[in-house]
């Protein structure tokens, strides 16, 4: 494979919003929905235990299966190795792979449809992990992408299956369906009202896992939390997608009555803090990852309040990803610092911010 | 009255036991019972009898650390790596990995999608607790010829659990392994 091939492809990502961010679609509340399905080629070692010269064949027998796929339509086919740092931070901070992806070598690599709908992963921790992604609550929809997907590889690669036990994951947390949904929620009315951690604990009794925005030990920067199911044997793919999906229902309730509170009881530290957040998103110099977050956060929710105007919610979703530090050192076109990036941070911030209004 | 299990012999042992408030009853033939373990002088539990429990008890090759024979993962690598080796491992840990799955899991068959030209290729049996569940379930219903099925199921299973550690001296029987040889050749067929 060309090796610059993965950097043409990854400079054509960044000129769109990502999947999960698409302009103007998401709610407000609900940001974007996710399935992916965790399965493995029958007959062959699981990634972790597998040489790497198991992984390069079974990525060389999967790739002509993958790269025709009707559904991915002439799709993208990044190999981990070709890439650099900084395009593979832009591909986990776009969430088309994970941050345990970046570290694989040879035998690794990412096949994107080009709107970035669909990623498949192949020899991260499973042979093969699909996921279909976009923005708003869009669950059912999703599964039954990714099902034909599922369905499409199937008819040219025999999985590793048994009807006891279902798709047979390297992980047993996986096993069965190998559906992972998952649901991203902007929540700073609960943040702020302190009941978002209440929330939490109800949350996990039913079952659910909460993450950070960027996944598994990513704490919920810019109140951006992550909601999927954790059981995936015994249970169909509908009924747990259609449980995940009305539990987040509930909790978009709850969000809501979580701002109106906070409006009622809280009205002058909310105005404050919208205020602030502005004052210092166009005026500040230098912005770390995490204040840039948290401002954002509250621009965010002061126009979905429409306490603060001349801004659209997809522009500051749009800064959510451009600021953070792949999607930066793309845009100034170098791999730079963390000083550095601070400054080309609240540079990019102000002038965007400026530009808009 | 005729055996429960064979359906052929006269049943002259007959056990009792309390399920859910109800008295169930079971008339098993000598031969039958003698196969299940049961010792006439001794009171045993239905379920026992199908499990054979009544008898001497195999010296387990639990303590060992088991590997799997398709990938060579031993248990402890499982332990380390969190992640399993190959299909096959979720055979030969099976009993390992057992409580594991019924701590994350909340159910212990597969409902959900099934691969349309599935074969059924690969073969990893259902878990023992399941089969002792559904076992219990069907002496409760007093569904004897279905409990003696799943009775050799488990059976079936516990011998397997063995052949695997001695899978080199038996090599000659090739049907109750999985069905490994075929499988690293025949993967990634195309089909179209």
């Amino acid at each position: 494979m060309n090796p610059n091939f993965g950097m043409k492809a990854v400079d054509e990502l960044v000129k769109q919003p990502g999947s999960w961010l698409k302009v103007g679609e998401n709610t407000g509340i609900i940001v974007s929905s996710r399935v992916r399905l965790a399965r493995n080629v029958c007959g062959r070692r699981f990634p972790a235990w597998a040489s790497e010269e198991d992984a390069v064949r079974l990525l060389h027998d999967l790739n002509p299966i993958l790269g025709r796929l009707q559904a991915c339509r002439d799709p993208i086919v990044l190999e981990i190795s070709s890439l650099n740092r900084m395009e593979k931070e832009i591909l986990i901070e776009r969430h088309l792979m994970s941050r345990d992806m970046a570290e694989k070598g040879k035998g690794s690599a990412v096949v994107l449809k080009r709107d970035e709908s669909i990623a498949i992963m192949v020899n991260e921790e499973d042979h093969i992990r699909m996921q279909a992604m976009s923005p708003g609550l869009n669950l059912r929809n999703l599964w039954k992408q990714i099902d034909a997907v599922d369905s499409e590889i199937e008819s040219n690669v025999e999985y590793a299956f048994s009807p006891q036990m279902g798709y047979l994951t390297a992980c047993p947390s996986n096993v069965g369906t190998g559906i992972r949904a998952s649901v991203m929620l902007h929540l700073p009315g609960l943040v702020l009202m302190n009941e978002i951690n209440s929330i939490i604990k109800a949350v996990s009794k039913m079952g659910l896992a909460v993450r950070g925005l960027w996944g598994e030990g990513t704490d919920a920067a810019g109140n951006m939390f992550q909601l999927s199911n954790q059981t995936t044997l015994g249970e169909t793919e509908e009924v747990i997608v259609e449980r995940l999906e009305k539990i987040v229902l509930e909790i978009d309730e709850h969000e809501k009555n979580g701002r109106n509170r906070l409006l009622e009881q809280k009205g002058n530290y909310i105005r404050d803090h919208f205020g602030r957040a502005v004052g210092i998103l166009t005026h500040a110099h230098m912005l770390n990852s995490k204040e840039t977050l948290e401002m954002l956060s509250a621009l965010r929710l002061g126009l979905d309040l429409g306490i603060i105007s001349g801004w659209k919610r997809a522009m500051i979703d749009e800064l959510f990803l451009l600021t953070q530090p792949g999607h930066l050192q793309k845009l100034e076109g170098r791999v730079i610092g963390a000083e550095k990036r601070d400054l080309a941070r609240a540079r990019l911030v102000r002038q965007r911010l400026l530009d808009w209004k | 009255m005729l055996c429960q299990v064979c359906g052929k012999k006269e049943a002259t042992v007959h056990l009792t036991q309390m399920l859910n408030d109800e008295v169930r009853k079971m008339h098993l033939c000598e031969q039958c019972a003698e196969a299940g373990g049961i010792d006439v002088n001794v009171p045993a539990s239905m379920t026992n009898f199908l499990l054979g429990l009544g008898a001497p008890k195999k010296t387990k090759a639990e303590s060992v650390n088991r590997a799997c024979p398709q990938c060579g993962m031993h248990f402890s690598d499982f332990k380390k790596l969190s992640r399993l080796g190959c299909q096959d491992c979720y055979a030969a840990f099976a009993e390992e990995l057992e409580p594991l799955l019924n701590g994350m899991q909340k159910g212990a068959r597969h409902v959900g999608k099934k691969p349309e030209h599935y074969a059924g290729a690969v073969n990893v049996p259902p878990s023992m607790a399941s089969l002792k569940k559904v076992l219990d379930e069907a002496v409760a219903s007093e569904n004897y010829e279905e409990a003696a099925r799943i009775r050799d199921q488990i059976h079936e299973a516990e011998t397997r659990a063995t052949g695997i550690l001695a899978s080199a001296k038996r090599s000659g029987e090739a049907g109750s392994a999985p069905a490994a040889a075929e499988n690293t050749n025949g993967s990634n067929k195309e089909r179209r």
